[in-house]
C-alpha cells in the first residue's frame, strides 16, 4: 500500500497540472483584446494542458494496470498534431474575412502584402 | 486523495468550460466563435480522459480520439467557410 500510493500520485498530479493550463488558456480567451491575442492563448495554453491530461492518463493506466493503450497514444499524437493547424486556419480565415486587430497593435506588415495581392489578382 | 485531485481538476476543467462558453456567447466575430467551439471540444476531450481515470476504465478511449477528429474536421470546413464561402469548391471552367 505505502508503495503503491506514489505511482498512482505522478499522474494524478500530471493531470492537475493540465487542468490548471486549460483554466488559464479560457482566462486568457476571456480577458483578450482581439481574435489574434486570444488564438494565441487558447493554442498553446490548451494544446498543453490537454496534452499533460492525456499523458497523465496513458501513465496512469500503464503503472495502475500494465495497459498500453494504442489508441489513447494515437489521439495524444493526433490532438498534438491538429490543435496548432486549426489555430492557423482560423486567424487565416479571420485576417482574410477583415476582422480588426486590437487598438493597442503597432504593426500590420501583412496588410501590405494582401493589397498587392488584391491588384494582382483582382479579387 | 486521488478522487480529490480528480474532482479539483474536473472543477477547474467546468470552470474553463464556464469561460469558454462566455466567449462562445458574446465573441463578437465568427472566428472568435469557430475558436471558442474548437477549445470546448479539447476541453472535452480533457474531460473524458478525467472520467475514465476517475471510473478506471479503458472503455472511453476511442471517444477521445473521436473527439479529436470530429472537432478538427468541423474546425477545418467552417474556417474554409469563412474565408470561400464555400466548403467544398467545385471545378470550373475559365
Amino acid at each position: 500500500m505505502n508503495t503503491n500510493v506514489p505511482s498512482e500520485l505522478l499522474p494524478v498530479v500530471l493531470i492537475f497540472i493540465g487542468t490548471i493550463f486549460c483554466f488559464l488558456s479560457a482566462i486568457g480567451l476571456i480577458r483578450l483584446p482581439d481574435v489574434y491575442t486570444r488564438s494565441h492563448a487558447l493554442s498553446k495554453g490548451s494544446t498543453m494542458g490537454v496534452l499533460f491530461t492525456l499523458i497523465g492518463t496513458f501513465v496512469f493506466f500503464l503503472l495502475e494496470e500494465d495497459y498500453f493503450s494504442i489508441r489513447l497514444f494515437l489521439g495524444i499524437f493526433f490532438v498534438f498534431l491538429t490543435a496548432p493547424l486549426s489555430a492557423h486556419v482560423i486567424t487565416r480565415a479571420a485576417y482574410r474575412s477583415n476582422v480588426e486587430l486590437a487598438k493597442e497593435s503597432i504593426q500590420d506588415d501583412l496588410k501590405e502584402i494582401m493589397i498587392h495581392r488584391k491588384e494582382k489578382h483582382g479579387r | 486523495m486521488i478522487n480529490f485531485i480528480l474532482i479539483c481538476s474536473l472543477l477547474f476543467l467546468t470552470f474553463s468550460i464556464l469561460a469558454i462558453s462566455y466567449r462562445l456567447v458574446v465573441g463578437p466575430s465568427a472566428p472568435d466563435r469557430i475558436q471558442a467551439l474548437d477549445a470546448l471540444g479539447v476541453n472535452l476531450i480533457a474531460g473524458v480522459a478525467i472520467f475514465s481515470v476517475f471510473l478506471r476504465s479503458v472503455a472511453f478511449f476511442e471517444i477521445i480520439l473521436l473527439i479529436g477528429i470530429l472537432s478538427f474536421i468541423g474546425t477545418i470546413a467552417l474556417a474554409k467557410f469563412i474565408e470561400r464561402g464555400v466548403v467544398i469548391e467545385h471545378k470550373r471552367s475559365e
